[in-house]
């Protein structure tokens, strides 16, 4: 299970968090919403260890200030917002760098997986730079996978973390991206994800967090969270909730008379 | 997720791995070459074949061949190797840690502050307690050298790197800057040096392997060699960095730590190579370059191929400045700039559209 304690940050004398309380349990999508400046990815940053915070943070029983490096990476793998890449490495040896041993048959075998599963086998020799915003996402993706894809029996569950995963991805990409994560969940493993998309966190997130000024505003199941009235105090307009029968699903609209006459005041 | 496929093919990922440790044993095999070529051509022609003969029966050699292979060409041949492959593995770690290919110790102020280090002892070291001058003897330059290219590259990462990530206009012009500040450090030891010193301090602006003795050899050698051994267990961390350093964090990379060691080395191998050879320009900044393009940009493999592409080109480059207006000698520093700079002019020419290195 991932717990975040009470967790504060503050950048700059700036609260970023204030004490913030979270739970994530593996086998599902936990996902994290909320408006922006919300302080969703500063507690993405906390919980990967890239950021100093107060309180604390345990992933499947540790502390994870008291992990090193490469403990942490074998229980988890972190897909940032925006990846960046020096030098003309490959779309494989992307992959590859996110693998401990990195060479020989066995890695080669993940990395196939890896980009066969993001649907980008066909790219593995192509220049990572030259690729579109959205498939170098997908490559950064197949890393991620890659980084915990061999089950370790002292490691359970892997956990994936994703900070904006489809931002960058049309919407066949992003059913595909939210699926491979569903997928991965299913397998259990433990995945979290920053997300945007109210109506794909809708559809595909278990559990559900809303953060408002640094502050959690709610957690629990979509039923439970995606209300009218959480939503709508969250992002500061009116957004309604709604079902569609076939297949039962909600989906979420704003409700634009009543933004509009908000924002003419 | 364990097995999404049915079938499974090459991915091409271990191809490039493959192809950097073929050309380990290629170029292992072109240094032996240039060996021989370098430490048999020289202004005065004795036979490489009849001296070999000579060591295996056990036969003495002339004065003259003791002096020209043993005493002379020998240790400049080793110095050259030691300072090419210094030069070029530092270019290549520095570049990973900057994850920029313009990062070379020459370009951005290593190479001045350990020049200046190396000052600092030559003008300096006459004031010190003449015990620790005993204790230090050639070591004391090369210590000093360290220190000052250490110095250098600590300042010039800190003021470089902000929140994990590296300016490229910030690092160049903190290199200038630091090269600056090194030059005039530089330039008022210069003047209050003696006669003596003045000669011994002119070596270092030119750069040369004409100084080179056993006693250097022995000075620098292992320093250098420690840190091409540590700097090519850096790969994975450094290919890692080009994810940048948060990515390589996630992947379990101890980054402060990574950092801190390539640093070190850095400042050791540049320091080292510096203090026994002066200021020689363009290794560290053509030879990763060059790899780069051929090999890939792989670290695993590109830092010990740097290390003898760089001790090879350097110890052509010294054979050319023996040869070219013989018996004078041309400073080795001005064979490399003019090998060095159009061929770094053509990479970048080659480059203006290309978004990554």
């Amino acid at each position: 299970m991932l717990f975040v304690d009470q967790i504060s940050v503050s950048l700059a004398n700036t609260t970023i968090l204030d004490r913030v309380e979270f739970r994530a349990l593996p086998g599902e999508i936990t996902a994290v919403i909320g408006p922006n400046g919300s302080g969703k990815s500063t507690l993405m940053r906390a919980m990967s260890g890239d950021i100093p915070y107060e309180g604390n943070i345990e992933l499947n029983g540790h502390n994870i200030d008291t992990l090193q490096p490469w403990e942490l990476a074998t229980i988890r793998a972190v897909l940032p917002q925006k990846s960046v890449l020096a030098f003309s490495f490959t779309v494989s040896e992307v992959v590859n760098i996110g693998l401990c041993n990195g060479i020989g048959a066995e890695s080669n075998k993940i990395i196939f997986d890896a980009l066969s599963c993001v649907g980008l086998l066909g790219f593995s020799q192509r220049q990572y730079s030259e690729l579109s915003g959205g498939e170098q996402q997908r490559v950064q993706l197949a890393r991620v996978l890659a980084q915990v894809w061999k089950p370790q029996e002292s490691v359970k569950p892997r956990w994936i973390f994703l900070d904006e995963p489809v931002s960058s991805l049309d919407i066949a990409h992003q059913i595909e991206v939210m699926n491979i994560a569903k997928d991965y969940a299913h397998s259990g493993g433990g995945v979290i994800a920053i997300m945007h998309d109210l109506n794909l966190t809708s559809m595909y997130a278990d559990n559900i967090a809303i953060l408002y000024q640094g502050k959690k505003l709610c957690q629990g199941k979509p039923q439970d969270v995606m209300t009218d009235e959480w939503l709508s105090r969250a992002y500061e307009c009116d957004l309604r909730v709604n079902t569609s029968p076939h297949p039962p699903s909600m989906y979420i609209l704003p409700h634009l008379a009543v933004s509009r006459s908000k924002s003419d005041q | 997720m364990d097995s999404l496929s049915g079938y499974f093919q090459n991915t091409g990922v271990d191809d490039r791995v493959t192809s950097g440790r073929r050309a380990h044993k290629i170029l292992l095999v072109a240094l032996l070459l240039a060996c021989l070529l370098s430490i048999t051509i020289g202004p005065v022609d004795v036979s490489l074949w009849l001296v070999l003969q000579k060591l295996a029966t056990g036969q003495s050699l002339t004065n003259l061949e003791h002096i020209i292979f043993l005493d002379i060409r020998l240790p400049r041949l080793i110095t050259g190797i030691c300072v090419g492959s210094a030069l070029a593995v530092s270019g290549a770690v520095m570049q990973g840690l900057f994850r920029n290919p313009l990062a070379d110790p020459g370009l951005v102020g290593v190479s001045a502050g350990a020049g200046v280090g190396a000052i600092i002892a030559i003008v300096m070291g006459g004031f010190l307690p003449v015990f620790i001058n005993n204790f230090f003897g050639d070591y004391l330059i090369i210590l000093s050298a360290f220190l000052g290219g250490w110095v250098s590259a600590i300042v010039l990462y800190r003021i470089a790197t902000h929140n994990g990530q590296t300016s490229v206009a910030t690092m160049l012009l903190a290199g200038i800057a630091i090269g600056a500040f090194a030059g005039a450090i530089s330039g008022v030891l210069i003047y209050i040096a003696d006669d003596k010193q003045l000669r011994d301090l002119t070596f270092w602006g030119l750069g040369s392997l004409a100084s080179a003795t056993w006693g250097k050899v022995m000075g620098a050698g292992p320093l250098i060699l420690i840190s091409i051994a540590i700097a090519s267990t850096l790969g994975r961390g450094l290919n890692g960095l080009a994810l940048g350093e948060a990515t390589a964090a996630h992947i379990g990379i101890s980054t402060q730590r990574l950092k801190n060691i390539a640093v070190c080395t850095v400042a050791a191998a540049t320091g080292a190579a510096v203090a026994i050879s002066g200021g020689i320009g363009f290794i560290g900044i053509v030879v990763p370059h060059l790899l780069r393009k051929t090999i890939g940009p792989d670290h695993r493999t590109l830092i010990l191929n740097s290390g003898f592409l760089g001790a090879i080109i350097l110890i052509l480059s010294d054979m050319i400045s023996r040869v070219i207006t013989a018996p004078s000698e041309l400073p080795i520093g001005i064979v490399t700039a003019v090998l060095g700079a159009p061929v770094f002019l053509w990479i970048l020419l080659s480059k203006r559209n290309a978004s990554v290195w």
